[in-house]
C-alpha cells in the first residue's frame, strides 16, 4: 500500500450503468438504470415498454373470440391463467353459468399451470444466482410433463387458447384423470428432491436471506400481489378471499412467510406447488361427468354482451390478474384493461434495494418472478 | 354494507352518486382527494389497496376508474371520476397509494390525462417522443393500415 495516498481511497466517483434491455437475468427486455458507487447501489430507475405490443388497442379492434389468443401472449408462462381471467370477465358480462364439469376442468388446468409457472420461476431464480444448469433443467423436466398433458388436452404447448366463453373448447381426453393423478404421484417426491438440492444450500441462503426485504405495508401500498405479498406476511389469496371456479369445494392452505425477503418469496412458491398438488388430487377425484360448454357454437364464437362493464380478478401464478372490460353492445369490446400482477410487482423494485450491491439486484429481480410480456402488454 | 357507508359518505361529500348498474361511486373531481382520504383512513373502511387504475374514453367524456380493495372488509369498491375532453386534469392519488405512481403514468401515456401532484409524470410504455395518446378514440396515425372494405 506504499505510495498511495489515503485520499485515494476516500474519493470515489458515482457512475451510471445500464442493466438491460438485453440482459440474461431480467428475463425479457427490461432496462434498469443503475446509479452505482463501486459495487454499491445508490439509486435505480426502471424503464419498461420494450415489449409493448399495444395489446389493449388491438383488443378494441377484434371480436371477443379473437382476443383469446392475444391473452395467451400476455403472461406467456401462464397462458391458461390469462385465458381464464379473460373468459371469466366476458362470461360475467354475458351472464352465463358455466357447467360444473367445465369448472372442474378449468381448475385442474390452471393449477397445473400454476405448478409449471412456479417451476420456471424458482428454476430461473436459482439459475441467476449461479446454480448453473442443474436445478433449471430439473424444473424444465418436471414442467415438460405438464406441457405434455396440455398438449394432449388442447394440442398446443405454450399458447393454449383452450378456454371458451361458457366452458372449454372441447372435452378432455379419456385418460386425463390418469395423466393428472400420475403427475401428482410423480411430482410429490420431486419437489422434496428440489428442496434438498436448493432450499438450505448455504450459498443460496447467503444470497437470498435478508435480501430485498419488503414489509407488508410497502407491499400493500404498491399493490403487490400473489406469492410476493404472501412472503411479506399478508394472508391473502383471491382463491380463498373471493372463491371462483370450485376453490371453495377443495381443501388447501395459503402458505405465508413473515420475513419478506427473497428466500421467503422462493419458499412461498415451493409451498404453493405442494398445495396445488393437493388441489389436483381432490379435483381429479371429484371431476363430474356432463357438458363442457353452456353456449351453442355461434353464441360462443360471436358473443355480443349487453352494454355494461365488468372487472374480474383471479389469482394467477404471479398474483392478481384482472380484466376490466367495457362493452358497448357490439361484437367488439369498447375498452379492455389488463391489470397485470407483474406490473405492480416490478414498480416496487426500487424500494427493495436500499444498501445493496449490484449482484443483489439479480437476486431480488429473480425472486419477484417477473414476466415482461404482461408488464409491457 | 355498501349502501350504509354510502349514506354516511353522502352526508360528508354531497356530490357523490351511486351508479347501480356499474356498481360504482361517481365522485366529482374536486372531491376526489378528500374521498380517497376518507375511504383509506376511516378505520372501519381502510381501503388500503389500489387494485387497478385506468381510464375509458367515451368521446363526450373520459372516465377515470379506481378499483379499491379493503383487506379488513374483504370488499372491493369502484370509484369513477368523469372528465371533460377539453380539461383532462385530475389530482394525483400517489400520496394515498404508491401503486398509483405507475398506473397514473400509464393512463397519462395512453389517454393524456394530467395528474397534478404526481412526482414524475412521463410516458411509461411508449417512447418519450411519441405523438398523441393511443387509447383515445380519436387517435390517428398514418402508419395504421386501414382494413380493406
Amino acid at each position: 500500500m506504499t505510495g498511495l495516498k489515503p485520499e485515494y481511497f476516500r474519493d470515489t466517483d458515482e457512475y451510471f450503468l445500464n442493466m438491460g434491455p438485453q440482459h440474461p437475468s431480467t428475463h425479457g427486455v427490461l432496462r434498469l438504470e443503475l446509479k452505482l458507487d463501486g459495487e454499491s447501489l445508490k439509486d435505480l430507475t426502471v424503464h419498461i415498454g420494450y415489449l409493448h405490443r399495444s395489446m389493449e388497442k388491438m383488443m378494441e379492434n377484434r371480436t371477443y373470440m379473437q382476443i383469446i389468443p392475444l391473452t395467451d401472449r400476455l403472461d406467456y408462462l401462464a397462458s391458461m391463467s390469462n385465458n381464464l381471467a379473460y373468459v371469466m370477465t366476458v362470461e360475467k358480462l354475458l351472464d352465463v353459468a358455466v357447467p360444473e364439469r367445465a369448472q372442474w376442468i378449468r381448475m385442474i388446468i390452471v393449477e397445473l399451470q400454476r405448478i409449471a409457472s412456479h417451476l420456471i420461476g424458482v428454476g430461473t431464480f436459482v439459475q441467476d444466482l449461479g446454480a448453473f444448469g442443474t436445478p433449471l433443467l430439473y424444473c424444465f423436466r418436471e414442467r415438460e410433463k405438464i406441457i405434455s398433458i396440455f398438449e394432449e388436452v388442447c394440442g398446443n404447448r405454450l399458447t393454449y387458447s383452450y378456454f371458451r366463453f361458457g366452458g372449454v373448447a372441447k372435452d378432455v381426453p379419456e385418460n386425463f384423470t390418469q395423466m393428472v393423478s400420475g403427475f401428482v404421484r410423480y411430482m410429490r417426491p420431486k419437489i422434496d428432491d428440489f428442496e434438498r438440492l436448493i432450499t438450505n444450500n448455504i450459498i443460496f441462503l447467503k444470497r437470498t436471506k435478508g435480501i430485498g426485504v419488503m414489509s407488508a405495508e410497502l407491499a400493500k401500498s404498491y399493490a403487490v400481489s400473489g406469492p410476493n405479498i404472501r412472503a411479506s406476511g399478508v394472508q391473502w389469496d383471491i382463491r380463498k378471499s373471493e372463491p371462483y371456479l370450485m376453490y371453495d369445494k377443495v381443501d388447501f392452505d395459503v402458505p405465508v412467510y413473515q420475513g419478506g425477503d427473497s428466500w421467503d418469496r422462493y419458499m412461498v412458491r415451493i409451498d404453493e406447488i405442494r398445495q396445488s398438488l393437493r388441489i389436483l388430487e381432490q379435483a381429479v377425484a371429484k371431476l363430474p361427468a356432463g357438458e363442457v360448454n353452456a353456449l351453442k357454437a355461434n353464441a360462443m364464437r360471436y358473443p355480443k354482451p349487453a352494454k355494461g362493464e365488468a372487472y374480474v380478478r383471479t389469482e394467477s401464478p404471479r398474483g392478481e390478474l384482472g380484466f376490466f372490460i367495457v362493452s358497448d353492445g357490439s361484437e367488439k369490446p369498447y375498452r379492455v384493461k389488463v391489470r397485470a400482477p407483474s406490473f405492480s410487482n416490478l414498480a416496487v423494485l426500487p424500494k427493495l434495494l436500499g444498501g445493496l450491491k449490484i449482484a443483489d439486484i439479480v437476486a431480488v429481480c429473480g425472486s419477484l418472478d417477473l414476466v415482461m410480456g404482461e408488464i409491457d402488454r | 354494507m355498501d349502501r350504509l357507508k354510502l349514506d354516511e359518505m353522502k352526508k360528508i361529500f354531497s356530490g357523490i352518486e351511486y351508479d347501480e348498474a356499474a356498481g360504482s361511486y361517481i365522485v366529482p373531481k374536486r372531491d376526489l382527494p378528500n374521498v380517497c382520504k376518507y375511504v383509506k383512513d376511516t378505520d372501519d373502511l381502510s381501503f388500503d389497496y389500489l387494485k387497478c387504475l385506468t381510464a375509458v374514453d367515451y368521446a363526450e367524456k373520459v372516465e377515470v376508474v379506481y378499483e379499491l380493495y379493503s383487506f379488513k372488509l374483504n370488499l372491493g369498491i369502484k370509484i369513477k371520476v368523469a372528465l371533460m375532453p377539453n380539461d383532462l386534469k385530475l389530482p394525483s392519488v400517489v400520496s394515498f397509494w404508491a401503486a398509483a405512481d405507475w398506473f397514473e403514468r400509464e393512463v397519462y401515456d395512453m389517454f393524456g390525462i394530467v395528474f397534478e401532484g404526481h412526482p414524475d409524470l412521463k410516458r411509461i410504455l411508449l417512447d418519450d417522443g411519441w405523438k398523441g395518446h393511443p387509447l383515445r378514440k380519436d387517435y390517428t396515425d398514418e402508419r395504421i393500415v386501414k382494413k380493406p372494405s
